[in-house]
């Protein structure tokens, strides 16, 4: 950014009334959201227990990105809402440093607009009749003319939008309006920035990208981010400190190795309909990637398997689930695939159930494999035929031994 | 032709006037009715809803009341004007308000109540205020239902009949609108000439209709969804 454009933004912050400046005072003021609060979930999830359905946290954010892990329904969107002061705690403190957003005892509740903390929804919420420069200029009403076209024009810059300025939301992908949305906070030069998986719906590289003109920006800025997602991929990818939420409260907290999920009981719920499961020992572990390798406790020779990291140590116990029609039946050695487990194996036998072929295989252990009608004729399997299993890593589901 | 056209140009005033206010002050009550989360809400609506429902003698009749002499509003307005809101123009606006004011409100708090909610939250987190989210974003973004209420409430006034006569009354060039004179014509076995100005409304109303429902496809056609 040129330095007419900081002064600018200067400005911007002496014209926010009794609100602090952020950047133009880093190491003085501590920029570290402090959020501790509770909020019943009630009437958001209609399978939680009432017992789960209390958001109870308390977190502490540093300049950077903190990571919200957790299952939809564990109260992560609520708990941004309450931060931006769109949803109302039922008890708590939230502040920044020493400004305080919300304290039930003390009757301090600053309106959204008084926050500032920029929020980038999940769906994004562009100004649909605005063209992008205007979505972007929208935060910046408390400056002049020029100063917005100013600071708009950078920001459009750093996030490489510059050229879609004078078009509208609709006419632009996905990827492009999540930059929109992005320079929209950006430019309001938030104390707080709070990410609802804005980038769940882009491939991979788009989002890589994204992320690292985010954390470009952020080097000047060192503002607190959290950044909310479901997906164990984006916990790895962004590799910094993770916070897991579930039903409602803190799980675990630290890096994303530390705070995966353990291996627990209640996956043996989910599990009720699973075909395969094994018994299997953690032989490694992946931490880079995000998987690790299990030997299958099998009658014969025994099967390794790449499945996804949980908390556990080389050597521990744990139970690996495969459904039936989740794995991928081939009758010649496949190449060339995405999916980390290919196993052979021989089928020991064929059995319809109305409309659905069981193939039992044996491959050290036995598997049982879903096909359709079609897929058995086609293949011409019978008992006896050597074939090759096909299972993607995330296809292994895991619980304790 | 026997077509009066004093009567036509009253009521067009009339109607004007009426949409003109209806949307200024349709805008505050439809915003409320749209987003207040008082418990009480619904006996507003009602209230707000009376007039699609009651025989315009019954408002004309209650609001008669209210203008006349005897009531405190009525004796405030003689106080300050020296003369009573009855059988005036002036009266005939605050009646032919009251009784279509459902006609404007209700499509503007359903086009406010439609906006996406995200988009008014987006708006308070970048710093603006509740006035200025309506009239950068739910403003703009309901323009169809403000036309669609504004059209209504305009169509509806230049019709209207019963409140009229009984606001109103029949006084040439102050309450006499067209759907009165129709009225005495017929009364006085003057069938041509009600055929000629009732066809004559008829006329101009769907006139007005279709072209604004036309400008409003149009909005519709570079609005969301496209």
């Amino acid at each position: 950014m040129t330095s007419r454009v900081e002064m600018a933004e200067n400005a911007k912050v002496k014209a926010d009334a009794g609100s602090q400046p952020s950047d133009a005072s880093l190491g003085q003021t501590d920029p570290t959201l402090d959020v501790r609060l509770q909020k019943r979930l009630a009437g958001q999830s209609y399978e939680r227990e009432p017992k789960d359905s209390v958001l109870d946290v308390e977190i502490r954010a540093a300049p950077g990105f903190t990571i919200l892990f957790g299952a939809s329904g564990a109260g992560k969107t609520t708990l941004l809402d309450c931060i931006a002061g769109l949803v109302t705690p039922d008890a708590g403190r939230i502040a920044i440093g020493d400004r305080v957003l919300f304290d039930r005892a003390e009757q301090v509740d600053l309106p959204p607009a008084k926050r500032r903390i920029g929020y980038v929804f999940q769906d994004l919420a562009l100004f649909p009749h605005m063209t992008a420069e205007q979505n972007v200029e929208y935060g910046l009403a408390a400056l002049s003319r020029s100063e917005r076209r100013e600071l708009s024009a950078a920001i459009l810059k750093a996030l490489r939008i510059d050229s879609l300025a004078q078009r509208k939301p609709r006419q632009i992908s996905g990827g492009e309006r999540q930059r929109v949305a992005l320079a929209r906070t950006l430019v309001t030069n938030p104390a707080v920035l709070l990410l609802d998986e804005p980038l769940a719906a882009l491939d991979a590289p788009t989002k890589a990208r994204i992320l690292d003109d985010l954390r470009a920006w952020n080097q000047n800025h060192g503002i607190p981010i959290l950044y909310v997602t479901h997906s164990r991929e984006e916990v790895f990818a962004l590799g910094e400190r993770a916070i897991v939420l579930d039903g409602g409260r803190i799980l675990a907290q630290g890096t994303p190795h530390d705070v995966l999920n353990a291996p627990r009981q209640e996956f043996i719920a989910q599990l009720a309909g699973v075909e395969n499961i094994f018994d299997a020992i953690v032989e490694s572990l992946h931490a880079d990637r995000g998987t690790m390798t299990c030997r299958l406790q099998g009658r014969g020779a025994s099967v390794l398997l790449e499945t996804p990291l949980v908390r556990a140590d080389v050597g521990s116990p744990l139970r690996v689930g495969i459904r039936a029609g989740d794995i991928l039946l081939a009758i010649a050695p496949p190449v060339g695939l995405s999916a980390r487990n290919v196993i052979r194996g021989r089928i020991v036998a064929l059995q319809q159930h109305d409309v659905i072929i069981t193939a039992r295989v044996e491959c050290g252990v036995e598997m049982q494999v879903h096909l359709t009608l079609a897929a058995r004729d086609a293949l011409e399997l019978q008992p006896g035929r050597e074939v090759w299993l096909v299972i993607k890593t995330h296809s292994c589901h895991l619980m304790q031994g | 032709m026997s077509i009066d056209w004093q009567v036509f140009w009253l009521t067009l005033q009339l109607a004007v006037v009426v949409s003109a206010i209806l949307l200024v002050l349709g805008l505050p009550i439809a915003y409320w009715i749209a987003f207040s989360r008082w418990r009480w809400k619904f006996l507003v609506e009602a209230v707000v809803a009376l007039p699609i429902v009651l025989p315009p003698t019954v408002l004309g009749f209650y609001v008669l009341v209210a203008l006349g002499p005897h009531s405190p509003l009525g004796r405030w307005w003689i106080a300050l004007t020296g003369h009573t809101l009855a059988f005036t123009f002036g009266g005939l606006v605050i009646g032919s308000i009251l009784y279509s004011l459902p006609f404007a409100v209700q499509p503007f708090a359903a086009s406010f109540a439609g906006v996406e909610h995200k988009l008014i939250s987006a708006s308070a987190t970048l710093g603006a205020s509740p006035i200025r989210t309506f009239w950068r974003v739910i403003a703009p973004l309901s323009v169809p239902g403000l036309i669609t209420g504004t059209v209504l409430s305009f169509a509806h006034t230049m019709g209207e009949f019963g409140v009229v006569l009984m606001v109103g009354g029949n006084i040439p060039g102050v309450t006499r609108t067209v759907s009165i004179d129709i009225y005495d014509q017929v009364q006085a076995s003057n069938y041509a000439a009600a055929n000629q100005t009732a066809l004559l409304l008829l006329v101009f109303c769907f006139a007005v209709l279709a072209a604004v429902y036309g400008l409003n496809r149009k909005v519709w056609a570079v609005g969301p969804g496209k």
